[in-house]
């Protein structure tokens, strides 16, 4: 379990990091000194801890992109349907108020009891989830207002038609339409980032992740099915693929770690939201004075420059 | 020389199952037996029933350029092991084994060629190198491809063969999909055009990412081309799958492709588009 002193660390090294993108290089010392602690309390970061994430992020009762969105927004009228053929209950999208402006919220939502979490299909979208996310983000595009994505699905469904109706065009065409935005974008994973289904709302001008979440290639089960031939190996699949918000700041495929309530989000959904609100607020506002262009190719290249090769 | 078995080692839904006993020259349609120069002269494809085998980076190149055009960039890109990642055996270990097997240093090989004497930039997937998985180099080399169509303001071919993202290095594999976007959008917006041919199997992130973006799209016969496998589809849904799951002309019929070529007419195919995009169709 991270410490408070890890967490604090941590924001302060993702605030430092985004300054220096967006400013100077002028703190590069004190970043160097925060990067060395870093490096050095995530070698405390266990195998027990990475599963306590994967536990967390899936637990029945952690705070699902609508819980945060009543906590959050104003004013909130979701849209329905991909103008095509279906509305898929796995992605809600639509308008609201936040910090006093309009905004745009799209994410997968889970279910909490057995009827609910059929009728949103456990939070993996069919290809007409995408195209209501798309739909979404050009119309926010359009009216300039900031897109906020909340990332929580085991990944995109995969069935006889979701594949027919286009579900690997469906993912690449979300990327590639976020990558277009001239808008503020910024994602969150808040639960279970699972695979093409997750990053296809992530690209984003910054990504962060709640502590417990995880963000991952594949489920540590299916990693474990094909690597150790075994789904019951999926803890050694997690340690090894290391699917936690400690690794990922590290590796850089997030900016910043959000902070949640002691125990997890699950134990106080109010405070969860108040510290993902603080979060999404402070993004924005480092976010919104930049130009459309600027903000764009630097979405663009953040992402180009992720990888590690020689 | 005995067959190396197919590794499964990757996110690898949608590939074909092992291939047992059976020699790789051996065609499982209709068990016909070939030498490698006979496949060679015949582009891989069964003389007797028309069964593609896989090609390599390599032969593709050959068939798709004109001899001695091209120019390979970026050979020297190289995965690394960041997580450190160990299943039952290091990916180190996997990743020199796919080298000796391939003589590649990645799953795909890009680089400079001219198709019927107009240029382009290639980037081509092999199958053979850890399942055509994509990992943080195959990533890096298709992102670099898209900048030197950029740069010349030529037109990029991609040929995909790929199992998916490369489990082996986790997140950072599947931030290869938004990386080869964000390229792909990069070039677009210099004006580039993308041509995307899809070969047996493209699949998971892969086909969710650069291979479904091209200006056209095609794909050869009979090929598997699915977001989720069909062994992950039928244990998800318990549904009998219908016979032509995934297959090249189910994508054609449901209207994710332009085309589906047969190999022999994919060079000429290709080259048209080429010429189309140059403003050169006299």
């Amino acid at each position: 379990m991270a410490t408070d002193h890890e967490l604090r660390l941590r924001e302060r090294l993702a605030r430092l990091r985004s300054v220096s993108l967006l400013g100077g290089a002028r703190l590069s010392t004190e970043l160097d000194k925060l990067e060395r602690q870093l490096a050095r309390l995530a070698e405390e970061t266990t195998d027990e801890d990475i599963w306590r994430s994967v536990e967390l992020a899936r637990h029945q009762d952690r705070p699902y992109t609508l819980d945060y969105v009543e906590r959050l927004l104003d004013d909130w009228t979701e849209f329905h349907g991909d103008r095509g053929r279906a509305d898929d209950h796995a992605v809600v999208a639509g308008l609201g108020q936040f910090d006093g402006r309009t905004v745009a919220v799209i994410g997968q939502q889970k279910g909490r009891d057995i009827k609910d979490r059929i009728d949103r299909n456990f939070g993996s979208a069919h290809p007409e989830g995408y195209r209501k996310a798309m739909r979404t983000m050009e119309l926010a595009d359009r009216h300039g207002f900031p897109l906020i994505t909340l990332v929580d699905t085991p990944g995109a469904y995969p069935g006889v038609a979701a594949e027919q109706h286009g579900q690997g065009g469906a993912i690449a065409r979300s990327h590639a339409l976020m990558a277009r935005l001239d808008v503020p974008v910024v994602a969150c994973v808040i639960g279970e980032g699972g695979s093409g289904g997750a990053s296809a709302l992530a690209l984003a001008d910054r990504v962060l992740m709640q502590e417990n979440a995880i963000y991952t290639v594949i489920s540590p089960e299916g990693c474990a099915a094909i690597l150790w031939r075994d789904a019951g190996e999926a803890r050694k699949a997690a340690a090894a693929f290391k699917p936690d918000a400690a690794h990922c700041l590290e590796l850089g495929v997030i900016d910043a770690i959000v902070p949640e309530p002691g125990g997890g989000a699950h134990t106080d959904h109010d405070a969860a939201a108040r510290l993902l609100g603080e979060a999404v607020h402070e993004a924005l506002e480092e976010l919104q004075p930049m130009a459309a262009d600027e903000r764009k190719r630097r979405r663009r290249g953040r992402f180009r420059s992720i990888g590690v090769y020689a | 020389m005995s067959s190396p078995r197919i590794d499964v080692s990757i996110e690898h839904r949608g590939a074909p199952g092992p291939p047992g006993k059976r020699h790789p020259n051996t065609c499982p349609k209709c068990e016909s037996h070939y030498r490698d120069d006979e496949l060679d002269a015949n582009l891989w494809v069964c003389p007797q029933c028309g069964h593609h085998f896989p090609m390599s980076a390599r032969a593709r190149i050959a068939s798709l350029a004109d001899p001695d055009s091209f120019v390979e960039e970026a050979a020297d890109v190289r995965s690394e092991d960041p997580l450190h990642f160990f299943d039952l055996r290091p990916y180190a270990e996997r990743l020199a084994e796919a080298e000796l097997k391939t003589g590649l240093g990645e799953a795909m090989v890009i680089g400079q060629a001219s198709i019927e004497a107009t240029p382009c930039e290639l980037a081509v997937m092999d199958f053979a190198f850890m399942g055509g998985s994509m990992g943080s180099a195959v990533g890096e080399k298709f992102s670099r491809a898209c900048d030197g169509a950029a740069e010349r303001g030529i037109p990029l071919v991609s040929v995909a063969a790929s199992g998916g993202a490369r489990m082996q290095e986790g997140i950072l594999a599947l931030m290869q999909l938004p990386k080869t976007v964000a390229a792909v959008e990069d070039l677009k917006d210099a004006g580039g055009a993308i041509v995307s041919v899809l070969t047996h199997p493209t699949t998971g992130g892969v086909l969710a990412s650069f291979a479904s973006l091209g200006d056209v799209v095609i794909a050869e016969p009979n090929a598997l081309m699915s977001f989720a496998g069909p062994r992950v589809v039928q244990q998800t849904t318990r549904e009998k799958l219908p016979d032509d799951f995934g297959l090249s002309e189910s994508n054609f019929r449901f209207g994710h492709l332009d085309a589906v070529l047969a190999r022999s007419e994919l060079k000429p195919y290709v080259a048209r588009l080429l010429r189309l995009f140059s403003h050169n169709g006299d």
